[in-house]
Formats: C-alpha cells, sequence, structure tokens
C-alpha cells in the first residue's frame, strides 16, 4: 500500500512489477494510467498544470486506497499522482489494485480512481497555444461515477 | 487562523496564504466566508458564487455548519479536478 505526490514522470512497467515483486498470493494486477489529453472539449491545448493541496492531498489518497483495502481483499496497492505542468502525451496519474482474483482487482482499481476524482485536492489549470489559462470544471459524470460506489 | 486560497481562489483573491485573527462572531464556516467576502474586491468576486466553493478545515472537508477557531488551517479551492 503506497501512495505518492510527486512532479516526476514514473515508470509505469516498473512500478507494476515492483508493486507485486515475490508476492505469490497476487493472481491478478489492475493498472489505468490517466495522461494528459490534447483536446479539451474543441481547444487544443499546449499543456495542463495541475496544483495541488500538500498534506490533505495525501491524506485523502491514504483514506482511499485504506477505503479500497476495506472493501475489497487486496493483496498490494499503488497511488501516483504528478503535479507541475504536463505537456499532451505525459502521465498524470497511476492507480494499481492486485489481489488473488481478477474482479476484486478491477473494481478496485476502478474505486481508486473514481474517488480519486472526487476527493483528492486537485486542480487542473488547461493552457492553449496562445497561453491562455482556463480552470478546469468539475464534472457531474465524475460525481456520478464516483457515487456508484457509495 | 492560517488560509489557504488554491486554483482561481487563488487567483480572484492574490493571495496564497495569509494569517487572520478572527473576529469574535465568526464560529462557523458560513460566518468566515461571510466576513471574508467583505475584506475587498477581489475576496468579494472570489466568494460570489458559494456553491463552487469547498471548504477544507484542518485538512478535512467541511460544511458550512461546520466550527472554526483560531488556531485553525482552513482552506478553500473549487471543485477538485484531478486524476
Amino acid at each position: 500500500m503506497a501512495v505518492r505526490v510527486q512532479r516526476e514522470d514514473f515508470d509505469p512497467g516498473a512500478e507494476i512489477a515492483a508493486l507485486t515483486a515475490g508476492n505469490t498470493a497476487v493472481g491478478g494486477l489492475a493498472v489505468f494510467v490517466g495522461l494528459v489529453r490534447e483536446m479539451a472539449e474543441n481547444r487544443q491545448l499546449s499543456a495542463m498544470t495541475l496544483e495541488h493541496y500538500p498534506g490533505m492531498t495525501e491524506k485523502m489518497l491514504e483514506r482511499i486506497e485504506a477505503e479500497a483495502k476495506e472493501r475489497w481483499p487486496l493483496e498490494a496497492s499503488l497511488i501516483i499522482h504528478r503535479h507541475g505542468r504536463l505537456e499532451p502525451g505525459e502521465r498524470i496519474v497511476l492507480v494499481a489494485a492486485a489481489s488473488p482474483h481478477r474482479d476484486a482487482a478491477f473494481d478496485a482499481c476502478r474505486f481508486l480512481i473514481d474517488w480519486l476524482k472526487t476527493q483528492a485536492p486537485f486542480w487542473k489549470l488547461e493552457e492553449d497555444s496562445k497561453g491562455t489559462g482556463t480552470w478546469v470544471e468539475a464534472r457531474e459524470s465524475d460525481e456520478e461515477a464516483a457515487g456508484r460506489w457509495q | 487562523m492560517r488560509l489557504l486560497y488554491f486554483a482561481w481562489l487563488k487567483q480572484k483573491t492574490g493571495v496564497t496564504e495569509e494569517e487572520v485573527e478572527l473576529p469574535g462572531e465568526v464560529t462557523k464556516v458560513s460566518e468566515l466566508l461571510d466576513w471574508l467576502a467583505g475584506r475587498g474586491e477581489g475576496y468579494a468576486e472570489a466568494l460570489a458564487n458559494r456553491k463552487t466553493i469547498r471548504v477544507a478545515v484542518n485538512q478535512e472537508y467541511a460544511r458550512a455548519d461546520d466550527p472554526v477557531k483560531d488556531g485553525d488551517e482552513v482552506a478553500l479551492f473549487p471543485p477538485v479536478t484531478g486524476g
């Protein structure tokens, strides 16, 4: 069980290999990796800057992870979230859940990202080709996705 | 009290972080927001639509009726958009 908030990039292959190394109880590992998309609505982005609330962010991510562990029989889990300025194609977030069986791994992985999106204090500022910044507004569909797990 | 502002609340108030002394009548979150809104144009604009503001007291999400007191760390920010 681990949570990391960092500016630098991460290597998904190395991360998931390390997560389950030596743990032969794991039968399934589900991973979600979020990337900066080039198009937002109808605008082309040149970058996205992620701001967060140091201290509260880690606390909320740890709580989300603990909640997943309560609900599913997890052998291992990992949340990595980047902050700072990122360009299209760059990785933003990785969540992973490992369990003896695949159903728990899939469900826990989905839960981690859905809850993270509505609970963890991160904010995205989109920057277009002219350098104009727009704060991303929270989506109702994200609330609905998180609500499925209530 | 230590106040923190994030995302567009930081831009509109022009403040990242500040120490304030609370007037005696401010005892809950809603009263804190009312008081802050009266501290200048930037604050008034930032706090105009309360539906778009989330508050954390000592790094826990708080509601309008939750208590606040001197010594608390209170953060004001828009609904979160991570992931």
